[in-house]
């Protein structure tokens, strides 16, 4: 169930420094945006999260350094089912920023960003172990929370919060 | 048996190495920190962090719980700093309700807040210098943790998983002579800094211990995740308290400490003087709190009412009697709250469907972040260091694995 609330409208958004400059650099990269409680968030098309991730870290006009937080929600039954969150912080800037990338529940994969920021990896494989969505270029993308021979993807709505007994 | 694979996924690079497996049980790990070491020697070639002994689902049992059941699991997951913790998840929830919170209400959250700061940095301290083997400070460290958890159990009924801030405020008002007995250990406490201060910052055992070892620069730190005293240990002048103010700290004169020397006798020297700004903080807090006023937002829906009022009138029973069976329903949204734990950032992201329970939770733990700078601060070092190393990013693996 997607949430429809707060403002949606691109064009009256596009002053936000973030969005202004994702769109400047491709502008069929961002496919939704929301501003709802004073937060920004951006979809981002699955193919180019890590470039515009890149852009926004080192373009003058946004420097979101910092990557805080990497995680995932599970619409499940909805389609598509997957949403991978990235919060990024400037700090320089007292700014923050929320990207999303969609993905569908079958095979779900997106491109790491480990070589943009060495400190997503935990975050990754956290998203991974739980969720079970891999991160294509992440070099040791194992369980982390749960035992290696752990069967399924806790964190998924499918999954019984008591678990399979 | 599982365990045994990650043993194999770090065999020795060459003739001359060995893997030395330390916890998770060790006294050190601070809890159950399980380190893969690559030892040549004395040295440290590799590092392998092993976490998770001490996941409880905490973010997928909040998806069952209503909002209110939800603060007594955040106390669980930092157990050395339960208001921080409540506090950042409160002000999620809050966010998303649009909920305005009475003045008194937001100056003892800021006190308590601050208090169990000074609580985490005890720990923090009196643990750390023990690893490197200075003992004493570490009973003189406890003795004021216990009167601090003497205080908070005062006021919540417990030592450690207090659970006293609410969505919407505080639980009850604190009990007679409760502010009197905070004022007595804030006045005393710069004096117990000092003490502290007097068996560490001169000792030339414990700067040769730490002073160059375990050095990372701004960016290294950054870009790994760390935050928090980490950072400005660094040379980042960074607080989130002062930088994007939360819960009236824009009301608080403060100093943010930040050091240069990027080792872990700066992180020292940072989290020390972080022990006399909280103190300030707390002084403040405790001279600029309204005498009286409600410490509960006006939000009948959300908040229950006061026991009397409860017994006495029929529509506050009816809203104690919804509050308690159904929750209460948040509009659908999702927000991002964080706020400076001791640790560094910790950041609430919660996801509301419209029902009375979180569609997601998901914590942003500092500990779990800062847990990536081990490895990098440690390959080179002795083995010996390690033991500081683990000390100087203050890890708590509650927070860790959740």
């Amino acid at each position: 169930m997607a949430l429809e609330q707060g403002v949606t409208d691109i064009e009256q958004l596009k002053d936000h420094p973030a969005l202004a400059r994702l769109l400047a650099w491709r502008r069929d990269a961002v496919e939704k945006v929301r501003w709802d409680r004073n937060e920004l968030s951006i979809w981002v098309d699955r193919g180019s999260i890590r470039e515009a991730c890149a852009v926004l870290r080192d373009d003058p006009t946004t420097q979101y350094n910092f990557l805080a937080d990497i995680t995932c929600v599970d619409w499940f039954p909805s389609a598509p089912r997957f949403e991978v969150i990235y919060h990024l912080l400037s700090m320089s800037r007292k700014e923050r920023v929320r990207l999303k990338v969609a993905l569908s529940g079958d095979d779900p994969n997106v491109e790491s960003l480990m070589s943009l920021w060495p400190g997503a990896d935990l975050f990754e494989r956290e998203v991974f172990d739980l969720f079970g969505v891999r991160f294509q270029g992440h070099t040791n993308l194992r369980r982390i929370m749960m035992p290696e021979d752990w069967e399924g993807h806790p964190l998924r709505k499918d999954y019984p919060v008591e678990g399979y007994r | 048996m599982a365990h045994m694979n990650y043993v194999a996924s770090l065999e020795p690079g060459a003739d001359r190495t060995m893997i030395l497996n330390m916890g998770p049980q060790h006294p050190s790990t601070h809890g159950v920190l399980r380190l893969l070491l690559e030892i040549d020697g004395e040295a440290v070639v590799r590092m392998m962090p092993d976490v998770g002994y001490l996941h409880t689902g905490i973010e997928k049992t909040y998806e069952a719980k209503f909002y209110q059941q939800c603060i007594p699991l955040a106390d669980r997951m930092d157990y050395l700093a339960p208001f921080s913790n409540e506090l950042g998840f409160c002000l999620a929830v809050e966010k998303l309700l649009g909920l305005e919170i009475p003045k008194r209400a937001v100056w003892m959250r800021v006190l308590l807040t601050e208090l169990t700061r000074i609580n985490s940095h005890l720990v923090w301290l009196g643990t750390h210098a023990m690893d490197i083997g200075a003992m004493t400070v570490f009973l003189y460290c406890f003795r004021e943790r216990e009167e601090l958890l003497k205080i908070f159990e005062a006021i919540g009924g417990q030592r450690m998983f207090t659970s006293y801030f609410r969505v919407g405020g505080l639980a009850m008002e604190p009990p007679l002579g409760w502010f009197e007995r905070v004022r007595k250990f804030i006045d005393a406490f710069p004096e117990n800094v000092d003490e502290y201060e007097g068996l560490l910052t001169g000792n030339p055992i414990f700067i040769n211990r730490l002073k160059g070892v375990g050095a990372m620069t701004a960016e290294q730190v950054a870009a790994l995740g760390g935050s928090g005293p980490l950072l400005r240990a660094s040379g980042v002048d960074w607080d989130l308290r002062r930088d994007m103010p939360y819960c009236g700290y824009e009301n608080f004169q403060f100093r943010v400490p930040v050091e240069h020397g990027c080792d872990i006798w700066a992180r020292y020297l940072v989290r020390v003087a972080e022990l006399r700004e909280s103190q300030k903080i707390c002084k403040q807090a405790l001279e600029g709190m309204p005498e009286n006023g409600p410490i509960k937002a006006d939000a009948p829906k959300i908040v229950l009412p006061d026991r009397e009022r409860m017994k006495t009138q029929m529509e506050s029973l009816i809203y104690h009697f919804k509050i308690v069976t159904e929750g209460f329903t948040v509009p659908a949204g999702e927000v991002y709250q964080a706020i400076e734990s001791p640790r560094g950032e910790i950041g609430f992201y919660v996801v509301s469907d419209g029902t009375a329970k979180p569609y997601r939770v998901h914590v942003r733990a500092p500990s779990f972040a800062n847990l990536q700078l081990l490895p990098s601060m440690c390959e080179g070092m002795l083995l010996a260091d390690v033991v500081a190393a683990i000390g100087s990013i203050d890890i708590v693996l509650g927070d860790v694995d959740r």
